[in-house]
């Protein structure tokens, strides 16, 4: 059945949509991500312009992160400091990226851009996931007890001034990365359409040694806020978020994603971690063909005096 | 959601006759008049294109020249016009990049044609370029006329074709057919994406292949019901709207966790 989106003024497949927002929220909820970094690129994949692709996965994943939060409330493995800190870089780096995103479209390399970062977050994150699995898969196979970090362990992050405690994470460390990781994340937001969780989770683990069961659920927490704003901006500067296609997607993500989680359970960590890799491994290497490929049109049309 | 595939037309006639100028009463000269029955026409959700009908007629035709089937009759449905930027990829580093681009002023979104008979048999080249008619006919006015000749009419051409590709820019040989000696009727095609906005249908009468007569109506199409309040919405009360799709998305989250609940 076709439906006309008012703001991509296209007419789409609305059981696409809705699959794809299940698909999509399935894994979310296995893998624990918000599912940003896979439905921006599987709509532009199915010719939703990339400007609105952006703002409406933004959009999207205030749905299925409020879902997640909600059930990390619930058990308690929230730090809210530690994400108010956070979301104040945020909103800093999802305005720069707003404005970025508005440049880079005026030039004509927003798509360029968008996909290029995909490619390099994407394929370096998935690249780095799946050694770690492997060689996570490989010691438990061989009987050997896993090699922990010890939490004692502090790295030149730990030595930079203006330290701040973090109760529920058990951290003291200085505001400095926690404000600057906010607002990499943030800036990420506005231009991938993302909210960033598979860049936040790797690094509030292995940068700021935040506790595991924490991480997820304070993650979630700041990429609703970041997202909500990241929405907010680009629907007024710049009018591409499209409610209609982004509720679709919402609708199967939230139905997908708890279905998800319950799959995930019956998976072991490494095991997970290494099919998630592998997932944001493929969304690279797809992207990245179209970057090489010849392209079927080697013009394209765009509206003048847009901004 | 079915899309109505036919907006018909009613025909306008003897009205607009009158009131054509008589200034040379022998021999009677051709005219040539198009009516539309609505002036808009609405896309709603389930739009995938349509055929627009529209109706017209020749004033004073010589019966002779009817009969042998001299008359021509081309109608035009023009968008509204719009700037335009044209670009083009090119490698670097292995990597496709939209490098050189050209902008257009006043550029038709959309255009479709109807015709008697292909183009080419109709008239001359030079009369299409002096009406400007046919889409390989428009002329495209670049923003930057101190570009090489030869970039210009590269990104024209390019333009055209990807106006083509889109469905925007049409054309349909046979679409206007004589349903007796001065009434016709022409059909034009509207793409899916056809733009919102004040289209002009022109239709265009030759006799012999010379030019006689020109005659003209707008039509104003638009989004309808729920579509368009969200199109305006979020083009006038932008803040509103984002805050309205945040709010959707938090209860849409909501109420997802406690209906598809699983742990």
């Amino acid at each position: 059945m076709g439906i006309y989106l008012p703001i991509a003024e296209i007419s789409v497949n609305i059981f696409v949509l809705l699959a794809m927002g299940a698909a999509v929220g399935f894994l979310s909820g296995m893998f624990g991500v918000g599912g940003g970094f896979l439905i921006t690129p599987l709509l532009i994949f199915y010719n939703i312009p990339p400007a609105i692709a952006v703002a409406t996965g933004a959009n999207q994943v205030i749905a299925s992160s409020v879902s997640g939060v909600l059930s990390h409330m619930k058990r308690g493995t929230l730090d809210l400091k530690l994400g108010g800190v956070l979301l104040a870089g945020g909103i800093v780096g999802s305005t720069g990226g707003i404005y970025v995103f508005a440049f880079l479209r005026r030039l004509g390399q927003l798509d360029l851009f968008i996909s290029l970062l995909y490619v390099v977050l994407l394929g370096t994150v998935g690249g780095l996931m799946l050694v770690e699995s492997v060689n996570a898969l490989r010691a438990t196979r061989s009987g050997a007890a896993p090699v922990l970090k010890k939490s004692g362990q502090h790295n030149w992050i730990h030595r930079l001034p203006l330290k701040m405690r973090f109760r529920a994470s058990k951290l003291f460390v200085s505001v400095i990365p926690v404000l600057g990781l906010g607002a990499g994340i943030g800036f990420l937001s506005s231009i991938m359409g993302v909210g960033g969780g598979f860049i936040m989770v790797p690094a509030l683990i292995y940068l700021l040694k935040v506790p595991t069961n924490v991480v997820i659920g304070t993650s979630l927490f700041q990429i609703i806020f970041t997202s909500a704003y990241t929405t907010l901006v680009h629907a007024t500067t710049n009018q591409t978020v499209d409610v209609v296609l982004a509720f679709l997607l919402m609708a199967g993500g939230v139905a997908g994603a708890q279905y998800g989680a319950k799959a995930g359970q019956r998976l072991r960590g490494e095991q997970l971690r290494a099919l998630l890799a592998l997932l944001v491994l493929a969304v690279a290497i797809r992207l990245a063909i179209d970057l090489f490929v010849t392209p079927p049109n080697l013009y394209s049309l765009s509206a003048a005096g847009l901004n | 959601m079915k899309a109505r595939s036919t907006f018909a037309t009613a025909i306008v006639l003897s009205l607009l006759a009158a009131a054509v100028p008589a200034k040379a009463q022998v021999p009677l000269t051709e005219g040539i008049q198009i009516g539309l029955s609505t002036d808009n026409v609405s896309i709603t959700a389930g739009f995938s294109g349509a055929d627009l009908t529209i109706f017209g007629s020749l004033e004073n035709p010589d019966p002779l020249v009817a009969r042998q089937g001299r008359y021509d009759v081309i109608v035009v449905l023009e968008g509204p016009p719009k700037p335009v930027v044209v670009r083009r990829k090119d490698r670097v580093l292995g990597v496709w990049v939209n490098l050189d681009s050209e902008t257009f002023e006043n550029v038709p979104v959309s255009y479709s044609v109807a015709t008697t008979r292909p183009l080419q048999d109709i008239t001359e080249p030079n009369s299409y370029k002096q009406l400007s008619l046919g889409a390989s006919n428009l002329y495209m006015q670049p923003a930057d006329a101190g570009d090489s000749p030869a970039t210009i009419e590269e990104f024209t051409a390019a333009l055209r074709e990807r106006k083509s590709a889109t469905g925007l820019y049409s054309e349909n040989v046979g679409g206007v057919q004589f349903l007796s000696q001065n009434l016709f009727r022409a059909t034009v095609r509207l793409a899916p994406n056809v733009p919102v906005g004040t289209h002009k249908a022109r239709a265009f009468l030759f006799k012999s292949g010379l030019f006689i007569k020109e005659s003209s109506a707008q039509l104003e199409i638009r989004k309808s019901g729920f579509e368009q309040s969200i199109f305006r919405v979020a083009h006038n009360y932008s803040f509103l709207y984002g805050v309205f799709a945040i709010s959707l998305a938090m209860l849409t989250g909501w109420l997802g966790r406690l209906i598809f609940r699983r742990d």
